[in-house]
């Protein structure tokens, strides 16, 4: 059975199944999704109108046995940025998504009546109902209604209030293997969601069918030598898996990149209590689980449970982003605290990124102190959750919340919050954050990896040679692995090791019976970037939106007490390909 | 001369988070690394007062070694 592309018309509450054009064949994920938002959506249209369409893609490799390669991709134009938007999440969507054969479900139009609807995605097709018993409820409620009436065993896409509240920073849910949840977290994708009044996804499980595989005995070589690259490599094979990702907060401390008090520092004084070490002890303490995957066939395992006091589960996929972002950032150094935050922000629905960066703005305007963990808790819970005017606010990102306080140290690139890398002090990343047609996303191009962790290489973060090929390089690479529906840690051993990256090239070839080089896949990752560029462009950017907030080229941070010094022409010379 | 030496991950097994060491000058950082009975090959990152530095960089008065096993995520 040939993959075929979904289309649901919210307009008319139709949907078609499609054969996938030409031009698309070659896509999956991220370069998909890309793909098709840059062909079908106006780009000057209102993010929130009946114009946009939202584009839910699983990567070229899902739903084989590759692992890492259950990533499913969201693109649509975005709320936050207003340019081109993907995300992605693990979690079960996409490997079942691929094992019904869908290539991409495209989501169109805007309804007239105001009721809430869940899109059915069956072996036989799709079909709208409505579910007003939804309304206002919670992403953890949402997937336990959608549980109960379909089975455990279906996958399920969902937003929660922020999402129905059209918030900019609201993103998307997706059901992990146990019913908690991964998210599609940035540039307000769940807005784009809720303004067509979907408050859900849910996807039958079709274990009957397999993808179908060109060569199976060349695809299982390859995807043996990709797992063993993953396993051996320290960073996936061990730091992660132990730590989480927030293995790398002692490092960025360490180095002084460490974003504190809302980007006015790089280190935190209490960066060792919000810590991967500082986690996996109380963990283990607690009879969390130190180790999970996301989803099937994941070996990296960088998600936990994570217990609260009283040893009862409080949260899983205990981001070093969200982890840093109400840590050092709000200079919050209580884990119990955040991870309650995490918790009420997977609920919500709101990216846990966005959300507690214009948080530490506010705090730069007075509206809390400094270090108020049960403060920020009160305002997801009181204020965010309620859609009160205050919580709109927050949850229309940090850009907003700075122009509301008058604040001039508003740390975004095209809107969107910057994460945890100060580009002073990591200045690899920075260039991504300003190049990047998503807006500041450590993810488009993780060049901390060698400015900082010595894999790939090593550049120095604090100087400027080096650093605009870098990001070229691995915003290509990502863009690539992103349309492979790979989790992007597998970057790590695929950098170091020649024999993983292949591994990656003989697995696509094998499933399509191509014979692409690594040269192809770079080639592919350059394309989609400039597919995304255009798209910003013709929606009316210019290469003045790929800068750096002003305060970042004023103000000194310390402990290197380092200024961000590259000129716009030097920026510029990124987009020479 | 006082030196402080910061273990991180792993590294910390069975050893400490942070010391401070009494030294002779000239030092490497190599040579500390085995004192600690850490295989030099494990080692990732050296940071000598936030900077990257090296094995056979040698240590002065006063100075951070933060050792780290190769770490990433994000």
């Amino acid at each position: 059975m040939a993959d075929r592309i979904y289309r649901v018309n919210m307009s008319d509450l139709t949907s078609t199944i499609e054969d996938v054009p030409e031009a698309w064949a070659g896509h999956g994920g991220r370069g998909l999704t890309s793909t098709i938002v840059a062909a079908e959506v106006e780009p000057t249209c209102h993010p929130l109108g009946k114009h946009n369409k939202i584009v839910f893609a699983p990567g070229l490799l899902a739903g084989t046995y590759a692992a890492n390669s259950g990533r499913l991709n969201v693109g649509a134009k975005s709320p936050l940025t207003g340019g081109i938007k993907e995300s992605n999440a693990g979690g079960t969507a996409a490997q079942f998504f691929a094992r019904l054969g869908i290539k991409a479900l495209i989501v169109e139009g805007k309804p007239e009546k105001d009721v809430l609807y869940c899109i059915n995605v069956k072996k036989d097709g799709v079909d709208i109902s409505e579910v007003p018993e939804l309304k206002g409820k919670g992403n953890f409620d949402t997937i336990n209604a959608i549980m109960a009436k379909q089975g455990e065993n279906t996958a399920v896409i969902s937003i929660g209030p922020a999402g129905e509240m059209k918030m900019a920073a609201a993103n998307i849910s997706v059901k992990d293997p146990e019913g908690h949840i991964r998210s599609a977290g940035r540039g307000g994708l769940g807005a784009v969601m809720g303004s067509k009044n979907v408050k859900c996804i849910a996807i039958e499980a079709d274990d009957s069918s397999e993808v179908q595989i060109h060569d199976p005995e060349a695809f299982k070589a390859a995807a043996k030598v990709f797992a063993k690259g993953l396993i051996d490599h320290p960073v996936s094979g061990q730091g992660l898996r132990t730590y989480g990702t927030a293995v790398v907060l002692n490092i960025m401390n360490e180095a002084g990149g460490l974003p504190t008090r809302n980007f006015s520092a790089g280190q935190f004084e209490g960066a060792e209590k919000i810590s991967g070490e500082h986690m996996f002890d109380v963990i283990e303490e607690r009879g969390g689980k130190t180790s999970h995957a996301c989803h099937k066939g994941c070996v990296i395992q960088c998600s936990q449970h994570y217990h609260d006091k009283d040893k009862k589960f409080l949260t899983s996929g205990f981001e070093y982003e969200t982890i840093w972002a109400m840590g050092a950032d709000c200079e919050v150094d209580n884990l119990d605290q955040i991870a309650e935050a995490d918790h009420l922000m997977d609920d919500i629905g709101i990216d846990s990124i966005e959300f507690p960066v214009a948080v530490g703005v506010a705090m730069e305007g007075g509206l809390l102190p400094w270090g108020d963990g049960p403060g920020i808790l009160k305002l997801l819970k009181e204020d965010v959750a309620k859609g009160t005017p205050l919580g709109r606010l927050l949850g229309s990102g940090a850009a907003v919340v700075g122009k509301a306080y008058g604040i001039t140290r508003v740390p975004v690139v095209k809107n969107q919050a910057m994460p945890a890398y100060d580009p002073r002090a990591v200045k690899g990343i920075g260039i991504t954050y300003a190049t990047s047609p998503m807006g500041a996303d450590h993810t488009a191009g993780y060049a901390t990896a060698t400015n900082i962790m010595n894999v790939g290489g090593s550049i120095d973060p604090l100087k400027k040679e080096g650093q605009v090929e870098l990001s070229r390089n691995l915003q290509a690479a990502t863009a690539a692995i992103d349309s492979a529906g790979l989790c992007l840690f597998v970057a790590f051993p695929a950098l170091d090791i020649p024999e993983c990256f292949g591994a990656i090239v003989d697995m696509l070839n094998a499933r399509f019976g191509l014979s692409l080089t690594g040269d192809d896949v770079g080639a592919l990752g350059l394309s989609i970037l400039k597919t995304e560029r255009g798209f910003n462009l013709a929606a009316g950017m210019t290469n003045k939106d790929d800068r750096l907030p002003e305060f970042m080229a004023e103000e000194q941070l310390p402990p290197h007490n380092v200024l961000w010094d590259f000129t716009g022409e030097e920026i510029d010379a990124f987009w020479d390909f | 001369m006082q030196v402080a030496v910061k273990l991180f991950a792993h590294f910390r097994n069975n050893r400490f988070k942070k010391e401070v060491r009494t030294i002779a000058p000239g030092v490497t950082v190599g040579a500390i690394v085995t004192e600690l009975s850490i295989a030099e090959e494990e080692v990732g990152v050296v940071l000598i007062n936030g900077r990257h530095g090296s094995l056979d960089q040698a240590l002065a008065e006063g100075d951070i070694l933060s050792l780290f096993p190769l770490v990433g995520g994000g």
